[in-house]
């Protein structure tokens, strides 16, 4: 157990640091200098000698990311050139909007979806399982970018009841402004929870100690409320881990089309300015929390199933 | 008469763990003896049998001999040539001269291919293109008594005992020297296995093909080997001739097993010796004798301590046992 | 009720519904494959006859009417530029296309070979991949993708070449699974005991048992593809302009929500009904000849 839970460490160390790396040395082979990027064309050669050594730009590779590793070791996660702030602080200033989306958005979907995959499982093939089964798929594959352009479309252009972007004052007013983001960030999940809840449903509910309770003439409702939900609930738990990379995403998008602030917004702009400090910075930030969420699924799913804890 | 293989003091080893878990857990030798110092030798046009239970280590001889498991140390010689240092290429001449049929019958069969592609499939690794491919294949079928109109069907097509012969085929393909035949019988209907056993004796007739069979089944042993050995945890601990073996046993496995045989003689008297508890992990070998766990006649004295050199029988000096009580007392230590 | 769950018990979950229930379900499933793909159809048939069902040229920009509404000479209005929209919405349906089959083939062939060595070379060098697929895997993808555009500047080429990338390792995974599972089947030990070679036990043994369930999983992914040009263009990210696009519609249209509801429609409906053509039809041919492949892998 022990050597399987470092394993997971190592690796998740490992994968960070090769990541980090990969993004370095990708920004240093394409062509083109950050610093007549950021200057613009009538900057003098001073200005750019200057703005490369204050990036750092002016060292051999290898001790540029040897430094940004020590940086990283006190925290720091370098400096915006352009803004003239740490890159952390811009970064932190803007994640707490982006875990609110996720949350909200994962909180209702869950709330929604458990109880339709029970319905679903309980029920087969009736007619709203069956409507269930194909919304489910639409509502996976359609973009989550088309389906909030859509919502803003019809709830606040056309009929005005809800706000169109910004993120709102306040609790109440935030919330509001929520609901929109929450619903397009949520929907496809709605749709692949409930799946999976029915999958293990079905499987749980054909199985002796479920058939057993039946046979005792325990009702169905509690059957499937007492003795088959905690486990078929399962798996919905693991794949939220690994979906964190996915969340994160569709956040991108909603961000931007909700003109709501956020990582997603901020990397878009990063992007468009070419301020590479802030996409490195941002991009490690993603990739630390989804490679965290990812590890701390699998350790879980580890542990509550013994045919992979017997293998650790 | 020279040996065509010969094989000295083998020993096959595999890893149970990596090495840093093997350093992780304190764990010093992290690897069991899948073979032990094994020696026998395959005279041409012979049968040898290797007996023993599951997990003896008998199918590891036989794959380590055709080259799927390296051996740790010891000698495997084919015609005069070792083979254990050969690379794959150097190696791949003699593969022509001996072939190797499987346990699973149909899962031995390439799926996505059909009997044609398979029994050509030695002609073409060995780059013998220059044959009428087609008419190889009919006269492969024709040869292990199936219908020409095979070469068109899958493998998940044939029942056992047709995908049995058509793996004998593909062994007899290259007219080798030496066939491995693991398990003939495995998996297969009593008639079935019947009709494969004729067919490798009426082929080794023919061909004068040495073949080395792998099994647990005595009554395969008995009807169709000239020469058996039974093994025990990756060591041989009786080699002697069919006759000889089962006419007078000389250690107390060989003795239980045969007893466990049941006899195609209806009113023959069963006395059957039951083997007490279960077969050691090859991980924690025993001491001494590593039967005498098992063993009715283990004396502690001497077998739970000392390891029973090899002794040969007095009546047929190619019958050798390892056992310090063997039960035909007429014998001599060496 | 009770009794009737309890019997439903009995036969196993899977085979309680009756046979008729059991036709309803296939051809209902078979329904939406059917759907999925006539739509597939329209989308591919649209995009190749494109330049002869267009009304307009796509890209020249007109001094008459802007974000018109739809009407018999405009069939879909026209942008803030006076240009078409429905001749913009059927030729911006090639790039997607492309970017789809370009960048799944291509992360398919890499796939298959990494996949391939993974699963049959040397035990380090499969730990080495499995940490570069790991690696690739816990990038969060579309933000990996931005960044990599923004180094490379947004193209047609650096979106095929990031999608390719960060799709492939999903494939060299399963290829290595099943390859590895393969290695240690007795058919294989077969082919080494006649003296096969590694190369010729990979492409006449192994590939074929490989490349079913893959081209299965390529095919379910066309969707996410095609969703990620379109977010990629709509964030200002792909293809140039004027160069039509769904997602560079939709974007249009977004930034005009107030004055006119048509761009939306014309680059969102299409960007919908292709994904859930290619979504119904992929599931369609999974169930059809691979029930059993994961959904998640």
């Amino acid at each position: 157990m022990w050597i399987y839970l470092l394993k997971r460490v190592f690796l998740a160390v490992a994968i960070t640091v090769i990541a980090v790396t990969l993004v370095f040395m990708m920004i240093h082979a394409v062509p083109g200098d950050p610093a007549v990027a950021l200057l613009g064309p009538r900057a003098t050669p001073e200005m750019i000698a200057h703005l490369h050594r204050e990036m750092g730009l002016d060292k051999p590779l290898a001790v540029q990311i040897v430094i940004f590793f020590e940086g990283l070791l006190q925290g720091n996660l370098g400096f915006d050139v352009l803004s003239q702030r740490p890159v952390a602080d811009i970064i932190f200033e803007q994640l707490p909007y982006t875990i609110e989306l996720i949350f909200v958005s994962i909180l209702w979907a869950v709330a929604i979806a458990v109880p339709l995959g029970c319905y679903s499982a309980m029920r087969r093939n009736s007619v709203i399982d069956q409507i269930v089964a194909i919304m489910a798929v639409a509502t996976i594959a359609i973009p989550s970018f088309v389906m909030a352009v859509y919502a803003l479309l019809i709830f606040a252009v056309t009929l005005h009841w809800l706000p169109a972007v910004g993120a709102g004052q306040g609790f109440l007013d935030g919330l509001v402004h929520l609901i929109l983001p929450a619903f397009a960030v949520g929907i496809g999940w709605v749709g692949y929870i409930s799946r999976l809840v029915r999958a293990s449903m079905m499987e749980i509910l054909g199985e002796n100690h479920v058939r057993m309770a039946r046979s005792f003439g325990i009702s169905e409702w509690r059957i499937v409320l007492h003795y088959a939900l905690p486990l078929a609930i399962l798996p919905t738990v693991t794949i939220l881990g690994v979906g964190i990379a996915w969340l994160l995403s569709s956040a991108v998008f909603i961000e931007v089309v909700f003109a709501r602030p956020g990582i997603g917004a901020l990397i878009v702009q990063a992007v468009n300015t070419r301020n590479y400090a802030v996409v490195i910075g941002a991009v490690l930030v993603t990739t630390v929390v989804t490679v965290l969420a990812t590890t701390a699924s699998d350790l879980i799913a580890a542990s509550l199933d013994p045919r992979t804890r017997e293998k650790l | 008469m020279s040996a065509l293989v010969s094989v000295r003091d083998l020993c096959v080893r595999f890893r149970t763990m990596g090495p840093l878990k093997a350093l992780a857990t304190g764990t010093n030798a992290p690897f069991i003896d899948a073979v032990c110092s094994v020696s026998f030798e395959i005279h041409k046009g012979e049968t040898l049998a290797l007996v023993g239970e599951s997990g003896s280590g008998k199918s590891t001889v036989a794959r380590t001999m055709i080259g799927l498991q390296r051996a740790v140390s010891g000698s495997i010689s084919f015609d005069g040539q070792e083979l254990t240092d050969l690379s794959a290429v150097e190696r791949k001449p003699y593969l022509r001269r001996m072939a190797m049929t499987f346990q699973d019958p149909i899962g031995s069969l390439s799926p996505r291919l059909t009997v044609r592609s398979i029994l050509t499939e030695p002609f073409r690794i060995h780059g013998l293109k220059d044959r009428d491919l087609g008419a190889e294949a009919t006269r492969l079928l024709r040869m292990v008594g199936l219908p020409a109109d095979f070469v068109g069907r899958y493998p998940h097509q044939l029942s056992g005992g047709q995908a049995r012969r058509v793996s004998v085929a593909r062994a007899l393909a290259l007219n080798p020297d030496l066939i491995i035949a693991d398990e003939p019988t495995a998996g297969l209907d009593v008639s079935v296995q019947g009709e494969v056993l004729n067919l490798l004796t009426r082929l080794q007739d023919e061909l004068g093909i040495a073949i080395l069979i792998i099994t647990h089944n005595l009554n395969v042993v008995r009807h169709i080997t000239d020469r058996m050995a039974i093994m025990y945890l990756g060591r041989f601990i009786e080699v002697g001739t069919t006759q000889s073996i089962f006419h007078q046993p000389s250690h107390p496995y060989t003795e239980a097993l045969l007893a466990a045989n049941p006899e195609p003689d209806p009113d023959a008297v069963l006395n059957r010796i039951e083997l007490k508890g279960e077969v050691p992990s090859v991980m924690y070998r025993p001491s001494g004798c590593e039967f005498h766990t098992r063993c009715r006649y283990a004396q502690d004295r001497i077998c739970g301590r000392v390891a029973p050199p090899s002794s040969v029988s007095l009546q047929d000096p190619e019958h050798s046992f390892r056992c310090h009580f063997p039960l035909s007392s007429k014998s001599l230590t060496c | 009720m009770a009794s009737l769950e309890a019997l439903r018990g009995e036969t196993g979950p899977e085979l309680a519904p009756g046979s008729f229930r059991k036709t309803v379900r296939q051809l209902r499933k078979n329904r939406l494959g059917v759907l999925g793909a006539a739509l597939v159809a329209i989308v591919f048939a649209s995009a190749i006859f494109a330049p002869i069902i267009i009304t307009h040229d796509p890209t020249r920009i007109m001094v008459g009417p802007r974000l018109a509404d739809p009407s018999l000479l405009f069939l879909l209005g026209t942008d803030q530029l006076g240009r078409d929209t429905f001749s913009r919405v059927m030729m911006g349906g090639r790039v997607p296309l492309l970017v789809a089959f370009a960048s799944l083939g291509s992360s398919l062939a890499a796939g298959l070979v990494l996949g391939l060595i993974a699963g049959f070379g040397p035990r380090w060098l499969d730990n080495l991949l499995l940490l570069l697929f790991d690696t690739i895997r816990s990038f969060p993808g579309i933000i990996f993708a931005l960044a990599i555009i923004g180094l490379l500047g947004p193209s047609l080429a650096s979106m095929i070449f990031v999608i390719a990338i960060t799709s492939m390792p999903i494939y060299a995974r399963v290829v290595r699974t099943q390859t590895e599972a393969l290695r240690n089947s007795e058919y294989i030990a077969a082919e080494r005991t006649l003296g096969a070679g590694t190369m010729r036990i990979l492409a006449v043994h192994v590939l074929p048992n490989v490349i079913g369930p893959l081209l299965i999983l390529v095919s379910m992914d066309v969707p996410a593809v095609i969703a990620v040009e379109a977010g990629l263009s709509f964030l200002g990210l792909g293809v140039r302009p004027p160069t039509p696009d769904w997602g560079a519609i939709l974007n249009d249209g977004y930034n005009y929500i107030q004055q006119t509801p048509w761009l939306v429609v014309g680059g969102g409906i299409p960007i919908v009904l292709a994904t859930l053509g290619f979504t119904f039809l992929g599931e369609a041919l999974r169930d059809m000849f691979d029930p059993k492949l994961r959904k998640d892998l």
